[in-house]
């Protein structure tokens, strides 16, 4: 089922589509960032893929010099019950990354908390206010560089 | 960036931080469209808050509300009170040590949390358990699942005015928890699953504990059940409230009965069968109406279903060892590892370096309580994993609150959150 996926994104995005990966039967595809709403639109209206739900959006820090963050897109179609896993990469000295929730709305609140943990930065993402941690933290703690016991003084705390 | 440089640096005082916050969300309750007509001058916008200590939030959900007169023209849900940071430490604790924390995650369902974990890590491993175990964990998922529902039924009910059956549906709670205890040694935090395996076995006692509940289950809640389905308040403050379309409720990632509610008929369990249940036997109850009462009406149909599906997985329960032959991957039993060289090697490596998995990453979900609860795990072959994310499904179906109570009057605000049943601390993770 999912093969057919892949050969559909190919035939349709050649140049675009870098690498496909398999693992445990869950396929992941490369996707440069400056194309993933018309790739995300292309994977929620073709008949072969019928990507209507956006099962998750997360980031993650791979820590590494270049490309240093992952945007994760998990797909699921209601239709053909199959999943695909999209996955975009950004460098540190640009966080922005275009926002889906054109294609899917409920993508709102699912970028709003990789802003808070990763401080990626959605265009057009009409909300993008912190989704955890008060307004005034001035950190991303879901990077790799930001220390498991938290920094101290990091938060003002209120007056007693 | 680095963040240690700027760890002194925090000039903002407090005022000036509330400042910024409250023009932000000021801010977002204006761009949202909220331009309202008013027909009697002496009508007022007015931003009103609820929460987070509202005892019908059902936890430390916020909602900022702009009212006019009595009905809701704009909603802001503000999250994070009960933010406890779970996936930055699931990256500094072995797969193992992480099992506790998801008893902590959606609290009402703990065991289901704790199946749906482990079946991503041993997706991950590559582990197969023994079929025992698959059937014990179908059973303590559907056990978990009862209880989850009998809360939110109750409490919707309670939100309502319904006092009686929230009592009523507690009583029978009681009787689940009883059963977790001789299950797992503890009511609410089971920690009840093991990678590769379970804690313990299913005793007859215990069997025989769940059957008993079984049998006498469907006449305690066709007795709730009737103080409900007739009753005109009920049906009244619930019918026709806080509707979702079907288009809606996919576009916005809802997912079980929420979803259901909405005329969607999607469950992970027929779907994607996980574990044995694509060998067991049930309905998946799915209603049009998208409001709260058919939200209702799908939970009241899934506990149902649960006790078909407890009864068959009781009666093919084989026999056979409960854990994975996998020495390098699952924990040895303790007698074992007091008497064998072998295994306490084995369970030394495993406590103290992790089950070392393949370098790669997968997103396991399950049909929870709530809806879609997956994990999804990047590994790069240590002991921890390199990143875990918790895809919670309160998260996404609170989302579409401001949808639901979108032009409702404010005192159907609480029925609606008691039907869409989020618990916040799998929202706030």
């Amino acid at each position: 089922m999912v093969t057919t996926v892949v050969e559909a994104l190919q035939q349709r995005f050649p140049q675009y589509i870098s690498s496909v990966a398999e693992f445990r039967n869950e396929v992941t595809v490369d996707v440069p960032k400056e194309h993933i709403v018309e790739i995300c639109t292309f994977l929620r209206d073709d008949e072969a893929c019928l990507f209507s739900y956006l099962s998750d959006l997360c980031g993650a820090d791979a820590y590494t010099p270049e490309k240093r963050f992952e945007v994760i897109y998990n797909l699921y179609s209601l239709t053909h019950k199959h999943r695909i896993r999209l996955k975009v990469r950004t460098d540190e000295t640009d966080l922005h990354v275009p926002s889906v929730t054109g294609v899917w709305p409920g993508a709102e609140w699912p970028e709003r908390e990789t802003f808070d943990m990763f401080g990626i930065i959605f265009d057009s993402n009409s909300d993008l206010r912190r989704m955890y941690l008060p307004e005034e933290f001035e950190y991303h703690p879901l990077r790799k560089d930001y220390p498991l016991m938290g920094i101290p003084g990091a938060l003002p705390l209120p007056r007693k | 960036m680095n963040h240690f440089e700027k760890q002194n640096n925090c000039s903002m005082n407090i005022d000036q931080a509330l400042d910024l916050r409250n023009q932000k969300i000021l801010a977002a309750l204006e761009n949202k469209d909220t331009t309202v007509e008013f027909d009697d001058a002496l009508e007022n916008a007015m931003v009103l808050n609820m929460g987070p200590q509202h005892p019908a939030t059902h936890g430390v959900l916020r909602l900022l509300i702009k009212l006019d007169g009595e009905t809701v023209a704009a909603c802001v849900p503000e999250l994070g009170y009960l933010h406890r940071g779970y996936e930055k430490l699931a990256e500094n604790c072995s797969f193992h040590e992480f099992i506790p924390h998801t008893d902590r995650l959606d609290y009402l369902s703990p065991l289901m949390n704790n199946t749906a974990y482990v079946l991503a890590v041993e997706k991950l491993i590559g582990v197969d358990v023994p079929r025992r175990t698959q059937f014990i964990r179908v059973i303590i998922s559907e056990l978990a699942r009862i209880s989850s529902h009998l809360i939110a039924i109750g409490a919707m009910a309670m939100d309502v005015g319904a006092l009686t059956v929230f009592t009523w549906t507690f009583q029978e709670r009681e009787l689940l928890y009883d059963i977790f205890e001789s299950l797992t040694g503890a009511r609410f935090t089971t920690s009840y699953t093991r990678v590769g395996g379970l804690s313990q076995d299913l005793t007859p006692a215990t069997a025989a504990m769940i059957t008993k509940f079984i049998d006498e289950f469907p006449k305690k809640l066709a007795a709730s059940e009737g103080l409900l389905n007739k009753n005109r308040i009920f049906i009244e403050r619930a019918d026709g409230v806080g509707v979702i379309s079907k288009e809606k409720a996919i576009a916005m990632g809802m997912s079980g009965p929420c979803l259901r509610g909405a005329g969607v008929e999607h469950d992970l369990r027929r779907s994607e069968p996980y574990l044995v249940y694509n060998e067991l036997d049930f309905d998946i109850p799915v209603f049009e109406g998208g409001d709260s009462l058919a939200r209702y009406y799908v939970r009241l149909n899934e506990m149902k279903q649960s006790v078909m599906i407890i009864r068959q997985a009781l009666s093919k329960l084989p026999e056979g060892p409960i854990h994975a032959f996998e020495p390098k991957k699952v924990l040895p039993r303790k007698d074992r590892i007091y008497t064998r060289m072998e295994e306490l090697i084995h369970d030394f490596m495993i406590v103290n370096f992790g089950i070392n998995p393949p370098v790669g990453e997968v997103y396991h979900a399950v049909e929870g309580s709530k809806g879609e609860l997956g994990f999804y795990i990047q590994s790069k072959g240590a002991g921890q994993p390199w990143r875990l994310k918790i895809r919670s499904p309160s998260f996404t179906n609170l989302q579409s609150v401001p949808i639901l109570v979108k032009g409702q009057l404010v005192s159907d605000i609480v029925a609606i959150l008691g039907s869409v049943d989020p618990v916040m601390g799998e929202a706030d993770k």
